[in-house]
């Protein structure tokens, strides 16, 4: 991983850029190769959800669902009870708020080894608008006893990533996206579910983030670095089972914190954060999230710009948080 | 309609026994629809499905699946499932009761054998019983997948998108079945929100239809011997089994006032005069 603050523009604008969908098309396409338990269901979005090379090498693991989501949360539910590990996958917000009564009953009370892999998510699904960005599915999901929730930032974390979802007994929410994003983690680091990742260290806030966002907060870091603000920075991959452990080891060194996501404030990362801290260490906090809002139709970084979720959001998110941590410490 | 002195009915009769005793010792629960599916329950656990009650594991490998999608006939499936060995019958006792593993609906959490998903929420068990029976195919094994819905589950949206998923995806290894008693909480099917021509909907689904009465016991063992004659050849089978909501207790027969309602004393010491068998309460 670079250093982030010490590398020039160069560097960065040389990163690759790759959608998150795309790791998780290879990373089912690499589990189906290691595990014939694997099979994949989908609705209708084959080419969308990056699922086509899994489908073309193992066609008769491949199930067509068609545009009935419901009955395909059902089925995949079924295909556990012969001991098969079943991946649906639609976009975000048709894979939980359309079919959540069926992901409670069938996958999550009866904790069924169903993984819901769900791209598109929030803003940056773009000009298609509001009835596809969803905002509230990881609050749906992380509400669910049993599930797990994941979101990840980049192509390789995807990929990783769903080797260790295949690998996790237990039904799993499995967020990521559309657009392409720079690739900013290495493709041979294992992921850990439960276990956050830490960017960069730093002593004046720290900043937990997921997703998309966790690229806004690197820009974020760099701008507050060069004016002397140092940003202990977590990538807090999996919202369920929350990182307790990192969280507070680094609020203990910064005693403020903002968090950032692609989503809902109600319901989503920074929700769980706050909960762990009004527990253990209760801390000043500022949400970087959408504000009780509905999105609209646009370009994934005008949608990202408009709802407050840029660089510059975070950074005036943080110098709030100190300037709060100071005035409590006076 | 003859089921009188046969082994089959006398354990029927106490499947009944138990269900009204369960239902009056929680003061809740579904009595109607347990009644009226307790010959079908009894012919399927007893003498149709190739099981291992003493063996039972989640995956079922190995052995025939049976879904149930209208969970709230939960007091029939408890019974069946005690008396064929799954379980101690003492345990139906604690049904609907706090710390019980016989919860209101049937649930895997509480780990009761024989019990494979969480069911209640209707329209569910059609999806479920689909994978299940796909995942047969993909083991390699040739054992059927059973389930059982209600006629008035049949009003959810996700039994027609399975309907199509199974036909679609020629999963002929599925028998299921309707509970076809023309009840549902709010009153008459037909009143409430009329299902048309069943048969005429399922066949154009591209389902093998057939239809039996399920309290003849000679009906319901033609009706699975043709099932699984039908079965094989690329359709999903379903069964249009006409019953009477509240079967073997004159009160509460073909009416949906007993849909929910747990009897009092009075009733309970009427419907067990009607229903003598020579097993044993629990």
């Amino acid at each position: 991983m670079i250093d982030f603050i010490q590398a020039d523009q160069a560097t960065l604008d040389g990163l690759t850029r790759k959608d998150t969908r795309s790791g998780f098309g290879q990373g089912l396409l690499e589990v189906g190769q290691a595990d014939d338990r694997i099979v994949a269901l989908c609705a209708d979005l084959t080419g969308s959800l990056k699922m086509n090379a899994f489908k073309d090498a193992f066609p008769e693991r491949f199930k067509q669902a068609g545009i009935a989501e419901a009955n395909m949360i059902g089925v995949a539910a079924g295909l556990t009870i012969g001991g098969l590990i079943p991946f649906t996958g639609t976009f975000a917000n048709f894979s939980t708020g359309r079919v959540y009564d069926q992901i409670r009953q069938s996958v999550a009370y009866s904790g069924k080894n169903v993984k819901i892999c769900a791209s598109h998510c929030g803003l940056t699904l773009g000009e298609d608008g509001a009835t596809h960005q969803i905002l509230e599915d990881v609050g749906m999901m992380k509400m669910l006893p049993n599930m797990t929730v994941i979101h990840t930032c980049d192509y390789e974390q995807t990929r990783n990533a769903t080797h260790a979802v295949a690998a996790h007994d237990g039904p799993v929410y499995f967020r990521f996206g559309r657009p392409k994003v720079p690739i900013i983690t290495d493709a041979d680091t294992p992921f850990i579910i439960g276990k956050a990742r830490k960017v960069m260290t730093g002593s004046d806030v720290t900043l937990v983030t997921n997703g998309h966002l966790v690229w806004n907060s690197i820009l974020a870091a760099r701008q507050l670095a060069a004016e002397g603000i140092s940003v202990d920075l977590l990538d807090m991959h999996t919202i369920k089972p929350l990182d307790n452990a990192a969280l507070l080891e680094s609020v203990g060194r910064t005693r403020c914190v903002v968090s950032a996501e692609e989503h809902q404030r109600n319901g989503g990362l920074g929700e769980s954060v706050a909960a762990c801290l009004a527990a253990h260490h209760p801390t000043p906090q500022r949400f970087v999230a959408v504000e009780d809002q509905f999105g609209e139709s646009g370009t994934p970084a005008q949608l990202l710009e408009k709802y407050g979720l840029g660089p510059e959001a975070i950074v005036m998110a943080c110098k709030e948080v100190i300037g709060v941590k100071q005035g409590l410490t006076v | 309609m003859t089921n009188q002195s046969t082994p089959l009915s006398d354990l029927c009769t106490q499947v009944r026994r138990d269900i009204v005793r369960m239902v009056h010792g929680a003061s809740s629960g579904h009595p109607g629809g347990s009644l009226g599916c307790t010959d079908f329950l009894v012919k399927l656990y007893f003498e149709e499905m190739r099981i291992d009650p003493e063996n039972w594991s989640m995956d079922g490998k190995g052995e025939d699946l049976f879904f149930l999608s209208n969970g709230h006939i939960s007091p029939v499936w408890y019974s069946v499932l005690a008396r064929r060995g799954y379980f101690e019958v003492s345990e139906l006792a604690t049904f609907r009761k706090l710390h019980s593993r016989l919860q209101g609906h049937p649930a895997t959490e509480e780990g009761l054998p024989g019990i494979r998903v969480a069911s209640g929420s209707l329209g569910q068990g059609l999806s479920i019983a689909c994978g299940a029976a796909q995942a047969k195919k993909l083991n390699g094994e040739d054992r059927w997948v059973y389930s059982l819905h209600g006629d008035g589950e049949l009003q959810e949206g996700q039994i027609w998108e399975a309907a199509l998923y199974a036909a679609h995806h020629g999963i002929d290894n599925l028998i299921s079945f309707v509970d076809w008693n023309g009840q549902q909480i709010d009153g008459a099917v037909e009143d409430v929100m009329t299902l048309g021509d069943l048969e005429a909907k399922w066949t154009a689904f591209g389902w093998h239809v057939l239809q039996c009465d399920g309290h003849d016991h000679a009906s319901l063992d033609a009706a699975f011997k043709s099932a699984r004659g039908a079965a094989g050849k690329g359709k999903p089978v379903m069964v249009l089994m006409r019953t009477d909501m509240g079967k073997g207790v004159d009160f509460m027969e073909g009416t949906h006032k007993w849909h929910g309602v747990a009897p009092d004393d009075d009733q309970l010491s009427s419907a067990l005069a009607q229903l003598t068998s020579s097993y044993a309460d629990y």
